[in-house]
C-alpha cells in the first residue's frame, strides 16, 4: 500500500501543514525572518509560493516582514507572516497598524519559551495575553491556536477566512511540539474548501469612501491599483481615511474597531468538548496541552472518575459564556498550560466564581503529560 | 500654468507644514516631476512614516498610505513585490529613515527593489519639536542636545551608495528646479533611487541655531550646496563645508521583482 492508495494523506509537520493551509487559502504573499522554531513556514514558502505565482520574500527583520505583509495585502493579496516569541514582540507595532487601518493579513506564532530569547527549541503557551494585548492601544483581536498538524492546516485557512472577513489582523498560535511534530493531515478536496475573500467596492471611484460606515460594521477597501485612489493612515481617520482630531469620530472608530469583533463573537469563537455533559470536573486546555488534557480524560473516564474537556480552538475572543457554563456544572476547573496561568486567568473571571479554577502551570519547557493532570484531578476528586 | 490642483487632494488644504518650512516647494516639485513622467496616478502608491515629511501623501491623489515610523520602506517593498506594476514613491526624513527605520533604508538599496525613495533631509525632528536627528550638524543645538550635539552625522547619500542603490542624487530647495529634474529621473530609474532632499525647518531647527528667519536658512542653502559641475571646478580647500548636489550615482543593475519574476518564471516552466 503506497501513498498513491491515499492521495489526500500526508505525513506533516505541523508548521509545513500551516505553509500548505495557507496556499489552500490562497495565500499569495509571505514576508518573514529567519526564528526557531517557527522557520520551516518560511522555508516552506519559500520553494511552493513561487511555483504557485505567489511572492515570497525574506526581509532584514521581523518589523519589516510585518510591514511588507500588510502593504502586500492593500494590492489584494492574501498575506502571511510567521514569527516565534521574540520576533512577535517585535511585530506588535505594525499589528496594532493593521488593527488601526483593517488590512487583513494572518500572523503565525509558534510559541517558544520565554522572556527574551528563552528556550528557541522548547515549547510553551506564554504568548497568548501578548497575542491579544501586545500592541499598544485598544483594540479587538481574533487569535486561533492549533493543536495537531491537522489544526494547523485547517486554522491557517479560517484564520485566512476571518481576517478577510472581518478585515483584521487574525493571529493563529502553534506551541513548538505543534510546529515540529510529524503526523498525519488528511487534506480537503479543494472543491470542500470554503474561501473567504474581503469585500470589493461596488460605487465607482468618485463615491468611494474606504471606511464609509457599513451595516456590518467592516469597512471595504479597495485594492492599490484598481482606479480607487485613498489614504491609508495609523492616525485616527475620518471615513476617507484622512487624520482627525474630532473627539465623537475618534470614539466611534475605536468602539467600532472592538464592536466589529466582539458583535461576531458567536460566529467567531469555536470549540471542542470531550466527555462535558455529565463531568463533575472540567479541564479548560488548548494546542498541545489539550491532546494531554484528552488522554486524561479517556484514563479518569476508564476508572470511573468525570471528567470532561473545554478545548477552544479560538482564544480570543475569549469563550466565556461556554466557560462560565462549565464553571455551573462542575466542582472544580483544572487549567493546565505551558505558562505560569495566562488563561487561567480568563478562566477565573469568566466562571465569576462558580467553581474554583485550579492552576496547572509548566514552564520548563517539558510538555505538560496526561500524568500530571490524572493527577491533578485525583487530588481534587 | 501648472495646474496643480488636478493631483492634489484640495480638501486637505491648508496643509499642516509651518510657515518657511520646504516641504511644500518639495511637493510641487514631486508634481512637476510626476506629470513629465506620464504617470497613471491610479497605478502609483506613494508610501511614508512618521514626521513632516511623512504628511505629504495626504495631499497628493494617488493610492497613499502613511505607515508607521521608521517603516514606509518595508510597506512600500510589500507593495512593489505583490504588484509590481505599480510606481512605488517612499517619502520620508532624515529621522525616519536614517534612525528608526536605519536598517530597512539599507537593505532596500541592497535588494535594489524598485522604489523611488525621496529623503527630506532638515537635519532635525521637525514634527516632535527639534530633537537631534542623526544629520544634526555637529555644535549645532537641537532641544535634546541644548549644549550642541556632539554627535558625527550620516552622509545619507553616501549610505545609499555604499548599500547598493542604483540611482542616488542630492537636492535642495532652494534650487527647485534641480530639485524636479533630480527627482524625474529617480521616478524614471529601474531600481533602488533616492533623491536626498536638503529642505530648511526654521522652526525646530533654524530658531534654535540662529537662522529663525526662513530667509536665512534658504541663505544658508544658496551658499552651501553646489552642484555636480560647479563641485568639479572646485579646489579641494573651497570644497570644505560644502555639498555636492546633483546625480551622485546613476549605475545599471538587476532589480529585484524582476528578477524575482525570472525566477518564478524558469520554476514555472518546468
Amino acid at each position: 500500500m503506497g501513498k498513491d492508495n491515499f492521495p489526500n494523506v500526508r505525513m506533516m509537520q505541523g508548521n509545513q501543514a500551516c505553509a500548505e493551509g495557507a496556499l489552500a487559502a490562497g495565500c499569495r504573499f509571505f514576508a518573514g525572518y529567519p526564528i526557531t522554531p517557527s522557520s520551516e513556514i518560511a522555508e516552506h514558502l519559500s520553494v511552493a509560493l513561487p511555483r504557485a505565482g505567489g511572492k515570497f520574500i525574506q526581509m532584514e527583520d521581523e518589523i519589516a516582514a510585518m510591514g511588507a505583509t500588510i502593504g502586500a495585502s492593500l494590492t489584494g493579496l492574501k498575506s502571511l507572516t510567521a514569527t516565534s516569541g521574540p520576533g512577535f514582540s517585535l511585530k506588535q507595532e505594525n499589528i496594532g497598524y493593521a488593527c488601526m487601518t483593517e488590512v487583513p493579513c494572518v500572523i503565525i506564532n509558534v510559541m517558544r519559551g520565554g522572556p527574551s530569547t528563552g528556550m528557541p527549541t522548547l515549547p510553551a503557551q506564554m504568548d497568548v495575553q501578548q497575542a491579544r494585548w501586545g500592541t499598544h492601544g485598544d483594540h479587538s483581536i481574533i487569535v486561533l491556536v492549533a493543536a495537531t498538524a491537522q489544526d494547523a492546516y485547517e486554522q491557517t485557512i479560517r484564520a485566512f477566512n476571518l481576517a478577510e472577513k472581518y478585515m483584521t489582523p487574525v493571529i493563529l498560535l502553534l506551541d513548538e511540539i505543534v510546529g515540529h511534530t510529524t503526523e498525519k493531515v488528511v487534506i480537503p478536496d479543494a472543491s470542500k474548501i470554503e474561501l473567504i475573500d474581503r469585500k470589493k467596492p461596488d460605487v465607482p471611484p468618485e463615491e468611494y469612501k474606504p471606511y464609509a460606515e457599513t451595516e456590518d460594521l467592516i469597512p471595504v477597501l479597495a485594492n492599490f491599483g484598481t482606479g480607487y485612489k485613498y489614504n491609508v493612515t495609523g492616525l485616527c481617520h475620518n471615513e476617507t481615511g484622512f487624520p482627525i482630531n474630532d473627539n465623537a469620530m475618534i470614539e466611534k472608530l475605536i468602539v467600532r474597531l472592538t464592536k466589529k469583533i466582539v458583535s461576531n463573537r458567536d460566529d467567531i469563537i469555536s470549540n471542542r468538548t470531550m466527555s462535558l455533559d455529565d463531568a463533575e470536573i472540567g479541564i479548560f486546555a488548548y494546542g498541545s496541552v489539550a491532546r494531554s488534557a484528552q488522554s486524561a480524560v479517556t484514563r479518569c473516564r476508564a476508572e470511573g472518575i468525570k471528567v470532561g474537556l473545554l478545548e477552544p480552538t479560538v482564544l480570543w475572543p475569549f469563550p466565556k459564556d461556554e466557560v462560565l457554563e462549565m464553571a455551573k456544572k462542575v466542582k472544580a476547573i483544572i487549567v493546565p498550560e505551558m505558562n505560569l496561568g495566562q488563561m487561567a486567568r480568563e478562566v477565573e473571571l469568566a466562571s465569576r466564581c462558580e467553581a474554583p479554577i485550579l492552576k496547572l502551570g509548566r514552564v520548563d519547557g517539558n510538555p505538560i503529560l496526561p500524568d500530571q493532570i490524572v493527577k491533578m484531578v485525583k487530588e481534587v476528586v | 500654468m501648472f495646474n496643480y490642483l488636478e493631483y492634489v487632494r484640495e480638501e486637505n488644504f491648508p496643509h499642516i507644514w509651518c510657515s518657511g518650512c520646504g516641504d511644500g516647494i518639495v511637493l510641487k516639485a514631486l508634481i512637476r516631476a510626476m506629470e513629465a513622467t506620464g504617470m497613471s496616478r491610479d497605478e502609483a502608491v506613494m508610501v511614508s512614516g512618521i514626521g513632516c515629511s511623512s504628511r505629504t501623501p495626504g495631499y497628493v491623489d494617488i493610492n497613499t498610505l502613511h505607515t508607521t515610523h521608521g517603516r514606509a520602506i518595508p510597506f512600500a517593498t510589500g507593495v512593489k513585490h505583490a504588484n509590481p506594476g505599480l510606481k512605488v514613491i517612499v517619502v520620508t526624513g532624515d529621522g525616519d529613515a536614517t534612525a528608526i527605520g536605519g536598517n530597512h533604508f539599507i537593505h532596500a538599496a541592497r535588494r535594489n527593489i524598485d522604489l523611488t525613495v525621496l529623503l527630506y533631509n532638515n537635519y532635525i525632528y521637525g514634527m516632535t519639536g527639534g530633537q537631534c536627528s542623526p544629520t544634526t550638524p555637529i555644535g549645532y543645538k537641537a532641544s535634546t542636545a541644548q549644549f550642541g550635539n556632539i554627535e558625527p552625522t550620516f552622509n545619507i547619500s553616501g549610505l545609499a551608495i555604499a548599500a547598493g542603490a542604483s540611482f542616488v542624487a542630492r537636492a535642495d530647495v532652494y534650487n527647485a528646479k534641480q530639485c524636479e529634474k533630480m527627482i524625474g529621473l529617480a521616478l524614471e530609474k529601474k531600481g533602488f533611487s533616492l533623491v536626498e532632499i536638503l529642505t530648511p525647518c526654521p522652526t525646530a531647527f533654524g530658531r534654535r541655531n540662529k537662522m529663525a528667519s526662513p530667509v536665512k536658512l534658504m541663505e544658508w542653502l544658496r551658499d552651501h550646496v553646489v552642484s555636480g559641475a560647479k563641485w568639479e571646478k572646485l579646489s579641494e580647500e573651497d570644497r570644505e563645508g560644502k555639498i555636492r548636489s546633483g546625480i551622485l550615482i546613476d549605475v545599471d543593475k538587476p532589480e529585484y521583482t524582476e528578477e524575482y519574476k525570472k525566477l518564478t518564471e524558469k520554476l514555472r516552466a518546468v
